[in-house]
């Protein structure tokens, strides 16, 4: 008989990374919701606590653990679920449920996979036995051979004839994958493939072909649709998660569309799908052929764009099904009347663009190809190939302003940029085009279809007739309106008609441009995203604008009770899924406080861009251009701009010159905290202390204000030739170099310096205030000295090892400050303490990061507070203090160095992990711990290799040393470590330096794997050490095993293995504490 | 080419609305009758489809022409990328035109296409209210113009007999196979005979009005088409005929319509139609649902189905009848288009069905 489903436990994707990013706290929490509506009770376990999925009312009961084998069993023998959703949390989730199965682990507990059967998943992911398969009812696969070891590999390459494409098995967003031209590039790569997986694919290339995805959903009846399909702009060979996606496809005719939907729908039928699957496939431009690439038989990133891009809401859809639903049982979400059983027909287009943040990194290979590097994405929505693309080429916030009127690149070889793609390659299209090239010259060198090349040019030579007017009053309507049309923005037009280059100059243009647009009518439209291209009416409010267009599709209230707030845009490093979730919580509160709420944001991957999540959602850009035109329609109450972070905080001053209310803090006040010179002057004037800093404009000054404060000091330039934009100098030769070679010293480019505070603890104020009195507040402590930037941080809340002192004068500092810019709403600032000498460093009258993680450990809602405050409500404060906590939350980062192939994995002043977790334990070490296994640490068994940089690095390291050598680890030490472990008694294996050529050598016992734990802290800033120190880092990196580089963080963690053994660690929900 | 330089034309409709755009078709004025097809592609297949025979088609996908207009291949007697010799509808309505397009088989953009059928044609309309506007108000007569507005009156196409129009007029034959198909041909699209031709068969096609009952075969097909079914009254007398015979009868869209009227059952007009790739059908007393390419204006009238009849598919969106069969005899239509071309290929299966049965009632 069949098993009644009351409780289901659904993994979560954990810590953001590249190539698992927001788009699976959108399907998680999708797929929670469906089973919540059947009356099912739900246990989620995902310890990203930043997630909208692991807030209050979503889940029935959260676990902040890892998703791992071990705590996912352990979860499942104190629940007892019924059933188990694997394919919610991307390849991480997907993963674990694998194994546990195969170690029959959810037989042994009686609990179903729902959704498609496990040998199915086995079927797809073995890729091997999937060709075969798809071999034996006639559909082509790229040819394909696996191999287990590397001599096979080679053999197997051979066989199939270079170029090939290499591949490890069983990973996510195409780890250890590459292109291999010939045997030599192959034996480089092999290594680092072997080390993701025991088994390496390889197979026939078909760069230069197209990319096509389709995303499909069957039911248990065998129903199945297609629900939308995409075209990759960039030809195979780059990651579609790195490309530039079009949906729906643009170069395909209905032939070839169908060809390959019809395949899609065979394999899903094949493989038995219950729910939903992704199937890409390259296709020769110049015939029918296609090969069918790969089939991700989960919630992907794709399906999750997919999503956003037709309205049908694919993993709320797929865990229906999972739980047995037809899909003609099922209704279209959007009309309410028709059948969720169809394909949405689009009347529009929708554009994705990556967002990469390489220059975070040094070193990094800014090449992109078969391997993810990017870390988020927008969504763009238009009527026009030439208006998505403009749109969403700004809204990928890298300081571009669409396809042309952009700052001048600079002077590299434009062939190889075009032949050799990186993350800015669209831009060097725009200037091939400038220099003449024919669109058949860019495609010979890049293989984008000429379609799409078309189109870009279209844009170019709109831009080339705009120059040569001078006043927008010349430009005859007919021409306005094709710019408009083809997403120029007022920027761009300012900018090419005016030629200003005065950021005031040209928002005064911008306005005159604005006003003369609107005297002439020339407006944009809101237009809906019904899944029918109208065909039936529908009541969504899922909406967008363009210029193609006559009407808008609703009608505007205009009685001033809706609420606009404002979404953070792209997840990049130091924006992401944090500040989702303080706009969904804003979002809510808006709706309990019985207004409407109006959401803008255009980022797919994120919960606040789920129609059903607010009463009108905008997806569009959140330029003021587009912001005031949504402002002019809704004509609000007022708008948010602190839940979103950076991007809307930036735009208030902006928005309030066009007389727009912004709700809580004033728009002058959030400027005095963000203008560093009037912050300095606030704090001056309140007694507050601050590191010294100064602007300077000429080199002298910056070495006179050195002498002054003495090193290191921080160096922030305000523009950048090469290196990264900020950087820590030590001594006069590297400030001179720093200078001289990376940054541009001038009145126009003044760069500012200053005094940086070592052996400094760092410590986080979060709070609410209420017309500058502090309502809420949390006060968090790094676990790492001051240096680490807070994003990259280990953060322990409540503070476990700052004096009372300390907390007292933070309190009182925060006081006056909160006075002093009389906030309302959410606010944090930062501290520098030593010695309670207490110094703020900055403070943002917004969300901060830390935010959600506060609010969840202290289960007090920071937004809601803030929220109700924006919108006048009067708010009494909270009982609950920090000091009443009976158990402790640890925020650990999350870092993607192994997809950033050379990145020197080493932390800094710029941040650069690309996700966090937050876990909860009775004490410090069982928290730490939690944590940093959730983010990949494992606990090491046999090996530990220490170089552990200055000499007070080496005595941190001191004690964590003599307990791993008291409990039979293997010790290695490179030279200057091993003598001080020596000389304090401690045995350990003197190891050499990466370029010494003898052996043993740091990087052998890498390789051989006989360390599983690196602990390389830097000593210092030259050359010889920061390379050996890299290679060592690198190495630990690509060859997948645990790197700390701060011998505070790794103290924590031996201390922390010291305690507690795996099986000690409490399996407590977050209610139960 | 610059959306400026193309010359302005526009639509206008019965109430005097009057809608911009500019002419990328024929410079010329035309009427007819004004619907939209939600698709996202196949814009070649539509054009050439002979259902669309009188009507100026909107097409709510709004970048058309990317992939430019393929050649006039033949493969057994019919162009192999279209679905009949030539362009149909009255006129086409768009929002954003790609003169420049790119495909390895097109040899053609698609506005050379409808200048050389003299086809007019409009792009930069906003195609998503004027959907809505047909949604709401239904199918309605209306032009495009060129010059003045009063060039040219407004007409129902439905008041002329549009079968007639688009019909063959001389009986073809295709293939050689073994099982005869008598072929009526009200507006057949290339694709029906391409899809029978697969199998063991000759295709004998006939006009609409030829009657079949002394050709020799062994099966009956009726084709879809334009317009009214009523208007095909020699038809239906001639199908009547058939339904005293044993012989298999398939029928897709108005040859749906058609073997409902004979059969005793009524049709009526839909407000605005049904013209997509993403009509949901369930065949009728299962689970099993097929997602179907549609294009027609009238229906068949469930509760009129007679005796002996039943429904055979239903629109899981409308709950329209999409198909009926006899319950003892082998007869059957649907009223969408199992060949697709264009549109989901999900119940090709049905053409294997018709062979099948045919096979069965020869043995």
């Amino acid at each position: 008989m069949q098993k009644v489903i009351e409780k289901v436990l659904v993994l979560g994707s954990g810590a953001l990374k590249i190539g698992e990013a927001g788009e699976f706290d959108y399907s998680g929490s999708q797929a929670l919701k469906a089973l919540k509506e059947e009356g099912i009770k739900t246990v989620l376990i995902n310890p990203n606590i930043a997630t909208v999925q692991t807030s209050e009312g979503i889940a029935d009961r959260i676990y902040f653990l890892p998703v791992t084998p071990f705590f996912v069993e352990q979860v499942i023998k104190k629940e007892k679920p019924d059933g188990i959703l694997l394919s919610f949390g991307g390849q991480t989730a997907l993963n674990c449920g694998l194994d546990l199965f195969n170690k029959g682990v959810l037989d042994r507990y009686e609990v179903k996979v729902l959704g498609t059967p496990v040998k199915a998943i086995q079927e797809t992911e073995d890729r091997q036995l999937f060709s075969e398969m798809l071999d034996e009812i006639g559909i082509k696969t790229a040819r394909s051979l696996s191999a287990t070891s590397p001599e096979e590999t080679i053999r197997a390459a051979e066989s199939i004839g270079y170029p090939i494409i290499i591949r490890a098995a069983y990973t996510l967003g195409g780890q250890g994958s590459g292109f291999c031209h010939n045997r030599e590039e192959l034996t480089q790569k092999i290594h680092q493939a072997f080390s993701y997986s025991p088994q390496v694919l390889v197979e026939e290339s078909l760069r230069g072909w197209k990319e096509i995805e389709y995303e499909v959903v069957r039911d248990q009846y065998d129903n199945c649709i297609t629900v939308c399909n995409m075209e990759n702009f960039d030809p195979l060979g780059i990651h579609t998660g790195e490309s530039i996606v079009v949906a729906p496809s643009q170069t395909l005719t209905n032939r070839e569309y169908h060809k390959l939907r019809q395949i899609s729908i065979d394999i899903v039928k094949r493989v038995g799908i219950i729910g939903e699957c992704n199937v890409q496939y390259a296709l020769d431009p110049q015939s029918e052929d296609y090969r069918v690439i790969e089939v991700n038989a989960r919630l992907s990133r794709s399906s999750a764009l997919a999503s956003k891009a037709t309205g049908y809401p694919l993993a709320f859809v797929a865990a229906k099904l999972a739980l047995g639903y037809g899909l003609h049982e099922l209704k279209n979400d959007i009309t309410k009347t028709t059948s969720a059983f169809f394909e949405p027909a689009l009347d529009y287009l929708v554009v994705k663009i990556p967002r990469w943040d390489l220059s975070k990194f040094q070193g990094v290979n800014r090449e992109i190809g078969s391997s993810m590097k990017s870390v988020g994405e927008v969504m763009a929505i238009g009527r026009s190939f030439e208006e998505c693309i403009q749109k969403g080429l700004r809204m990928i916030g890298i300081g571009m302003h669409g396809f042309v009127a952009n700052h001048e690149l600079p002077e590299n070889d434009l062939e190889d940029e075009l032949n050799n793609p990186k993350d800015t390659r669209i831009f060097w299209i725009a200037k091939a085009f400038d220099q003449g090239w024919t669109v058949d010259q860019i495609y010979n060198a890049t293989k984008i279809d000429p379609w799409f090349l078309a189109k870009l040019k279209n844009i170019h030579l709109l831009k080339q007739e705009l120059i040569n007017f001078q006043r927008i009053e010349d430009l005859n309507n007919a021409f306005l309106l094709d710019l408009k049309k083809a997403g120029f923005s007022d920027f761009q037009l300012a900018r090419l008609l005016y030629n200003e280059d005065d950021h005031e100059a040209i928002e005064t243009r911008i306005r005159e441009i604005r006003t003369y647009r609107q005297a002439q009518q020339i407006l944009p439209y809101a237009k809906q995203i019904d899944t029918l291209a109208a065909e039936h009416p529908a009541q969504t409010n899922y909406l967008y604008f363009t210029y193609h267009g006559s009407s808008h599709d609703i009608d505007f209230e205009k009685d001033r009770r809706s609420v606009i707030v404002l979404g953070s845009g792209a997840y990049r490093i130091g924006s992401s899924v944090e500040f989702d979730w303080s706009a969904v919580n804003a979002i809510k509160t808006v709706e309990q406080s019985g207004y409407r709420s109006v959401m803008v944001n255009f980022n797919p991957e994120t919960v606040s861009t789920d129609y059903d999540s607010c009463d009108r959602l905008y997806f569009d850009e959140l330029s003021l251009e587009r912001v005031l035109d949504i402002i002019a329609l809704e004509n609000p109450k007022g708008v948010i701009v602190s839940t979103g972070g950076q991007i809307p905080n930036t735009l208030a001053m902006r928005l309030q010159a066009y007389n727009v209310k912004i709700l809580g803090t004033s728009a002058d006040s959030i400027d005095m905290a963000e203008n560093r010179h009037k912050f300095s002057a606030l704090l001056d004037s309140l007694g507050i202390d601050q590191p010294a800093w100064k602007e300077l404009s000429s080199i002298d000054d910056i070495e006179k204000f050195t002498m002054q404060v003495g090193f290191p000091v921080l160096v922030r330039p305000s523009y950048v030739l090469s290196g990264a934009a900020m950087n820590i100098v030590s001594n006069h030769k590297e400030l001179r170099h720093f200078l001289e070679l990376a940054t541009q010293v001038s009145k126009q480019y003044p760069v500012v310096v200053s005094k940086y505070l070592t052996d400094t603890k760092e410590i986080e104020f979060d709070a609410v205030a209420d017309k500058g009195e502090i309502i809420v507040y949390a006060i968090s402590e790094h676990i790492e000295f001051a240096g680490v930037h807070s994003g990259d941080a280990t953060i322990m809340f409540p503070p476990q090892k700052v004096y009372v002192e300390t907390i007292r004068r933070i309190k009182r500092i925060s006081r006056q400050i909160a006075l002093a810019l009389n906030i309302s709403g959410p606010f944090n600032i930062q501290f520098l303490a030593r010695d309670n000498d207490i110094k703020v460093i900055e403070c943002n009258l917004r969300a901060s990061r830390s935010l959600p993680f506060v609010s969840k450990i202290l289960k007090t809602n920071f937004i809601e507070l803030a929220t109700r405050i924006m919108l006048g409500e009067k708010v009494e404060k909270p009982f609950k203090s920090l000091f009443e906590l009976e158990y402790i939350g640890v925020k650990a980062p999350q870092f993607s160095f192994s997809r950033l192939s050379k990145a020197d994995p080493i932390l800094g002043v710029d941040m650069a992990s690309t996700g966090e977790v937050g876990c909860i334990g009775d004490d410090y070490y069982e928290a730490i711990l939690k944590s940093m296994l959730a983010v990949g640490f494992k606990i090491p068994k046999k090996g530990v290799l220490i170089s552990s940089g200055t000499m007070r690095d080496k005595i941190e390291l001191l004690k964590s040393a003599q307990w791993l050598a008291d409990h039979k680890f293997e010790i290695y030490a490179t030279k200057g470590s091993h003598s001080f472990l020596s000389e304090n008694g401690i045995a350990s294996k003197q190891v050499n330096w990466p370029d010494v050529d003898e052996y043993p050598n740091a990087l052998d016992l890498i390789r051989e794997k006989k360390i599983d734990l690196v602990i390389n802290i830097p000593k210092n800033l030259s050359s010889e050490e920061l390379s050996n120190d890299y290679t060592i880092r690198r190495a630990a990196v690509d060859f997948n095993i645990p790197l700390i580089s701060n011998a505070r963080l790794a103290s924590a963690f031996i201390y922390s293995i010291g305690r507690y053994n795996i099986d000690d660690l409490k399996i407590k929900a977050w209610d139960e504490y | 080419m610059k959306d400026r330089a193309y010359p302005p034309a526009k639509l206008v409709l019965p109430d005097g609305t009057q809608i911009h755009g500019k002419s990328f078709g024929y410079p010329s004025s035309t009427s007819g009758e004004l619907v939209f097809n939600t698709a996202m592609t196949g814009y070649p297949e539509s054009l050439t489809d002979p259902s669309y025979k009188g009507q100026i088609l909107v097409l709510t996908y709004p970048s058309i022409g990317n992939y430019g207009v393929p050649a006039d291949i033949k493969a057994d007697k019919l162009l192999r990328y279209f679905e009949s010799e030539h362009i149909h509808i009255s006129g086409l309505i768009i929002a954003d035109y790609s003169e420049d397009y790119n495909h390895w088989n097109a040899v053609k953009s698609l506005g050379e296409w409808l200048r050389e059928e003299k086809i007019p044609a409009l792009f930069g309309i906003d195609t998503r209210s004027l959907t809505k506007l047909i949604r709401e108000k239904g199918t309605t007569p209306a032009k495009i113009v060129h010059g003045s507005i009063d060039d040219i009156s407004f007409e129902d196409p439905n008041d002329r007999n549009l079968v007639d129009e688009v019909s063959t007029k001389e009986v073809v034959e295709y293939g050689n196979g073994n099982i005869k198909i008598a072929l009526v041909d009200c507006g057949v699209k290339n694709n029906i005979i391409r899809s029978l031709l697969q199998f063991d068969t000759k295709i004998i096609r006939v006009p609409w009005d030829y009657d079949f009952r002394k050709l020799d075969f062994d099966g009956l097909f009726i084709s879809n088409g334009p317009g009214n079914p009523e208007k095909c009254e020699t038809t239906i007398e001639h199908l009547r005929s058939a339904l005293e015979n044993e012989k298999p009868i398939f029928g897709i869209c108005l040859g749906h319509q058609l073997l409902s009227l004979a059969a005793g059952a009524k049709t009526y007009k839909l407000k605005f139609g049904h013209r997509s790739h993403n009509q949901p059908v369930l065949l009728d007393g299962t689970q099993k649902a097929y997602l179907t390419s549609q294009n027609h204006g009238y229906a068949v009238s469930e509760a009129s189905i007679p005796q002996k009849w039943e429904s055979w598919f239903t629109n899981l969106n409308d709950h329209t009848n999409e198909g009926i069969r006899h319950q003892t005899k082998p007869f059957f239509s649907t009223q969408f288009h199992p060949e697709a071309s264009s549109g989901p290929t999900d119940t090709s299966f049905l053409f294997n069905t018709f062979i099948q049965t045919i096979e069965q009632c020869k043995k």
